[in-house]
């Protein structure tokens, strides 16, 4: 079944008076991979910081358009419920200090004020570790805090705390940019595994990353959308000069 | 360049870090000596009874400063409450809203006051809380207090929490925590040791301060656990038997001094040791 999940209509993103991304029109299909591949400065992050609405948490921030989480539309909603639909794991990895690896996961619960009953926090606690591939190694070291996990391994309790909310989309907005080879392609591989529940959307500038990983890319250049496309078409056969110059390299 | 003036940067090197050594060493004499001074004739006169007893009247043996320690506790508490939660909330609104005009002034005046002279929040307070109550009392010193601690908390939370990395809070944005929330759970307990460690600094700073108490809790001979009555403190009944002339408040003085530096000199120790414990490391 082919669907989409996520849809832009005219949707601009401003930072007082500089517009970063421009009249976008991107059509972001259900439990594939979308790369959104551009240019450092192209407003990838700008743009799915407005997918989930913490564009808006920027002072001077303001959006124009309209963006569509299935029929609804996100800026209708209460922005808490849209970040708890739609989730998001960062460049850094950021799981909170003071808790403890359990904790973190269910941090959605927690922060919120949802009580949980035992069964269920370690319920969900072991399902979405096991989802971000990361059970295995912390299943003993629960009660310990996230902080001393390594980077890789932190970047997936990031993951399992962004999946234990259930969301429908998962933002990553450059998730392997601060880790090593070895921990991004663990990340890559988890992205692929994520897709048939959590439709995963991949905010890159490393078109080999999202040659590797993902089914669909949008090409951002100055904050327009020049091209959008199945990767290996757009990959192999571009149609726009400036996906060309950026593939093979002119600029980036 | 040649070995000469290698060597003689070398010498150059080794007497500044020589210089450096002991001026840091001198810079500590004078503490070394308040010290000394205060152990050497304050101690003799610690006992249980001194903690335990009331002044006596001149010419009586013996006499204790229990009303002075009660009352110092009193004020601390009266002064705590409201400038933590002020202190805080300020702290807070200052760090998320840098570069606001309402944050610029809010800054200013953070800075004024705290530069204000203890002595003129002392009249401050007179004028507020000790003539529309008609008299001196330990509401009207704590507030002077709290006004002297609301600045020093404002400014330990604001740059605790500057310190604190941006990506935590949006972390829990992004899960879909409202902010107050996220404020109250993510961001504060992330910033706990270094706001704790502004409020036990400040309560150590004001639990000394003579000035402001002179003309708002006044002092008192007796005990006194009435928040609007006069109480007696530390360092007011110092600075009254200091200036008196018979020996043995004299002696009183020193040995209230010894407690009270103690329980600075304690008090510090405590927030070192603590800041350590509550540490978050990110």
């Amino acid at each position: 079944m082919e669907s989409d999940v996520l849809k832009t209509a005219d949707l601009s993103a401003y930072y007082g008076n500089n517009r970063v991304v421009t009249n976008m029109n991107l059509v972001v299909p259900q439990e594939k991979i979308t790369a959104i591949m551009g240019p450092s400065g192209c407003g990838k992050s700008t743009l799915v910081r407005c997918f989930n609405r913490m564009h808006e948490l920027t002072p001077g921030a303001k959006i124009e358009g309209k963006v569509f989480l299935r029929e609804d539309d996100i800026y209708d909603m209460d922005p808490i419920t849209v970040r708890t639909r739609i989730g998001m794991v960062f460049q850094r990895p950021n799981p909170f200090p003071m808790m403890t690896i359990g904790d973190n996961v269910i941090a959605g619960y927690k922060l919120n004020g949802v009580k949980l009953s035992r069964s269920e926090s370690e319920e969900i606690v072991e399902v979405s570790l096991k989802k971000a591939a990361l059970w295995d190694e912390v299943k003993d070291h629960l009660n310990r805090r996230g902080t001393f996990l390594s980077g890789g391994q932190q970047q997936r309790l990031c993951i399992a705390r962004a999946l234990a909310v259930k969301p429908d989309v998962l933002l990553f907005d450059e998730p392997t940019s601060a880790l090593d080879p070895k921990a991004a392609s663990h990340i890559e591989g988890l992205m692929t595994a994520l897709k048939e529940k959590v439709t995963p959307i991949l905010v890159t500038h490393n078109i080999a990353q999202a040659g590797r990983v993902s089914d669909f890319i949008a090409f951002l250049y100055l904050g327009e959308l020049i091209e959008f496309g199945p990767k290996g078409q757009l990959l192999t056969t571009p149609k726009d000069r400036r996906t060309e110059d950026f593939l093979t390299g002119k600029f980036g | 360049m040649t070995r000469r003036t290698s060597k003689l940067r070398i010498t150059k090197d080794r007497g500044f870090k020589t210089l450096v050594i002991c001026l840091s060493f001198l810079s500590m004499v004078p503490l070394l000596l308040i010290l000394y001074y205060i152990i050497k004739n304050g101690l003799p006169a610690l006992n249980w009874d001194f903690f335990k007893d009331l002044p006596r009247p001149v010419g009586e043996k013996g006499g204790g400063i229990a009303n002075a320690i009660i009352g110092s506790c009193i004020l601390v508490v009266i002064a705590s409450q409201p400038s933590i939660i002020l202190g805080i909330a300020a702290g807070i609104f200052l760090s998320d809203h840098k570069g606001s005009r309402v944050a610029y002034w809010v800054g200013l005046a953070v800075d004024v006051l705290q530069g204000t002279p203890s002595i003129i929040i002392g009249i401050i307070a007179y004028l507020w809380v000790v003539i529309p109550m008609g008299g001196f009392s330990a509401l009207s010193g704590g507030i002077a207090l709290g006004l002297m601690m609301l600045p020093m908390i404002i400014k330990a939370t604001e740059e605790t929490l500057n310190l604190i990395p941006a990506s935590l809070k949006e972390a829990s944005l992004a899960l879909g925590v409202p902010y107050y929330r996220t404020i109250l759970k993510v961001v504060l307990p992330a910033g706990v040791s270094g706001i704790m460690t502004g409020v036990l600094i400040s309560i150590a700073r004001v639990g000394g301060e003579t000035a402001p108490l002179l003309f708002t809790a006044f002092g008192n001979a007796f005990m006194n656990w009435n928040a609007t009555k006069p109480v007696n403190a530390l360092p007011l009944l110092i600075y009254n038997y200091a200036t008196s002339p018979y020996p043995e408040w004299h002696r009183v003085a020193w040995g209230a001094s010894c407690v009270l530096v103690g329980l600075v000199f304690t008090l510090n120790i405590f927030v070192r040791i603590m800041t350590r414990r509550w540490k978050v490391t990110f």
